[in-house]
């Protein structure tokens, strides 16, 4: 009996038809997939994105050359030299990320005393060519200032869980 | 459709009635047919991923032009700017022939499709057999590709292509056989002609089961999920196709959609009432626009298997042709044969 009543539904194709109809259910059920070059998705304050150097409201560099983002970075992708400055404050004269090396986590702006290095909110920095992804000193403060905004809002809206 | 526009060259445009001039009539009916043929290729290849991605919730290609429109000639483009690669150890002459071959046969089985009354290229007393013949040869197009590729995907995946496609040849055969006796002749304009007078007459209502033997045969005819064995991405990276790029690969994708596009025709025509509209009162409409609806449902069904149906082993691929659909087409031959005998309705 059930080997009739197993034959008689592939027979009748039921779960073929059935699965007809449940697609064509989903066929018009709204869109999950946002339409993102054109429409994007939320990120979170603490979203780990492309890297940026930050500078004071007054334009001074953050940065102090302390290098616990370059002991602490797991990938080894930072490389930074220092020397004193004419007016004796001690300030980087070569601060690098390998993009390529970097792995995101973040470790650097949580080492970071002064909030100089920070990941923003970019991750659309996709290149052509592998050396665009050597950052240097000028790109990392080039980005600070292209996203200091959305940069500051992030940790404004971060520091009560910190 | 090629003596009419002959006849209406020679009045026109006051002409001599000559070998030449019906050779150039000849010339444009084909173009006639064939130029929106590749068209509407181009489109339903955008159709049928707008669909699938539907089913799965995307968005599907939406950039290229309005709502990705132009998303295939996009990609036609793209492959006609790539180099074809031809493997060091390809058989070189067959290795370029294959595809053409594979092309040039899906659309040359749309000479005896009718597009209405009288609107086929070749008004075939054969048509049928002549559909079946093509989609036979169809065959070499793919295990030429698969020799020559000198690879073992390609090789195998053209070998299970062959098998399949002349296992499911043989059921496709006898279901045509009941649409046959039906009708009374192999002339595609005649299969439509006895459907005619609304969606009461149409030939699915009657021959329901064919008509399923008759769909999934046309799945694995032209490689469509669930039979795309083939190309078996996961096992056999892109089978046959699978040395293939630019160009060629071009020929070998627009000729399958080409031949999906003439089974849905087929369907279309045998058992959809072809050119003819569903209720009279909508008999206005020209018989090619109903056609093209009837031909873009029948791939839309299509369409939608291969989102929901998870692929077929190989064996049971087999054992669904042999031991299934071969007895049940058999079956229904003979009983549907008996039926029109004892109830008198076999044409005269």
């Amino acid at each position: 009996m059930t080997s009739l009543l197993r034959s008689a539904k592939s027979l009748l194709l039921l779960e073929f038809l059935s699965a007809f109809w449940l697609s064509i259910k989903y066929m018009v059920a709204p869109k999950v997939t946002i339409n993102y070059p054109f429409e994007k998705g939320p990120l979170s304050p603490r979203f780990r994105g492309e890297h940026a150097l930050r500078r004071y409201a007054n334009g001074e560099e953050r940065c102090i050359a302390c290098k616990l983002c370059e002991a602490i970075c797991p990938a080894q992708a930072i490389t930074i030299e220092a020397e004193p400055r004419e007016d004796g404050s001690r300030r980087t004269t070569r601060y690098d990320i390998d993009m390529t090396k970097c792995i995101y986590c973040g470790f650097c702006q949580e080492a970071c005393p002064v909030d100089a290095i920070v990941e923003g909110p970019n991750f659309e920095f996709a290149t052509e060519t592998r050396a665009e992804l050597m950052y240097d000193k000028d790109k990392l403060l080039a980005n600070g200032e292209r996203w200091e905004r959305e940069i500051a809002m992030n940790i404004a809206a971060d520091a009560p869980y910190r | 459709m090629v003596e009419a526009f002959y006849t209406w060259l020679i009045q026109t445009f006051e002409l001599d009635p000559t070998a030449f001039l019906y050779f150039v009539s000849i010339v444009a009916m084909i173009l006639v047919v064939t130029l929106p043929l590749l068209i509407a290729v181009a489109f339903i290849v955008y159709f049928d991923r707008k669909i699938w991605a539907a089913v799965q919730m995307r968005r599907g290609p939406n950039v290229v032009g309005p709502f990705g429109l132009l998303q295939s000639f996009a990609d036609g483009m793209k492959l006609f700017l790539k180099e074809t690669i031809i493997p060091a150890g390809a058989n070189k002459v067959i290795f370029l022939l294959a595809p053409m071959i594979t092309f040039t046969l899906a659309l040359i089985a749309w000479a005896v499709i009718p597009f209405g009354e009288g609107m086929a290229i070749a008004n075939l007393n054969v048509g049928i057999l002549y559909v079946l013949a093509i989609s036979s040869l169809g065959v070499y197009g793919i295990i030429m590709s698969g020799w020559a590729s000198n690879s073992r995907y390609a090789f195998l995946g053209s070998l299970r292509s062959a098998a399949q496609m002349v296992s499911y040849e043989v059921s496709i055969g006898f279901v045509l056989v009941c649409v046959l006796m039906a009708v009374g002749s192999l002339n595609l304009s005649d299969v439509v002609l006895a459907q005619e007078g609304g969606v009461l007459n149409w030939y699915i209502w009657p021959f329901l089961p064919i008509y399923v033997i008759f769909f999934v045969s046309a799945l694995a005819e032209t490689n469509r999920p669930p039979f795309d064995l083939p190309e078996a991405e996961a096992e056999l990276v892109a089978g046959y196709q699978v040395e293939y790029s630019s160009m060629a690969f071009a020929l070998f994708f627009l000729g399958e959609y080409a031949n999906i596009l003439l089974m849905s025709a087929m369907m279309a025509i045998l058992f959809f009432g072809g050119w003819y509209a569903p209720i009279e009162a909508l008999d206005f409409i020209p018989g090619w626009i109903w056609l093209l609806i009837k031909t873009v449902f029948g791939f839309w069904m299509i369409s939608m298997v291969k989102a929901f149906v998870p692929r077929y082993r190989y064996d049971q691929l087999m054992r669904l042709g042999w031991k299934v659909f071969l007895p049940i087409s058999l079956f229904l031959v003979v009983f549907y044969a008996g039926v029109m005998l004892y109830a008198g309705w076999l044409p005269k």
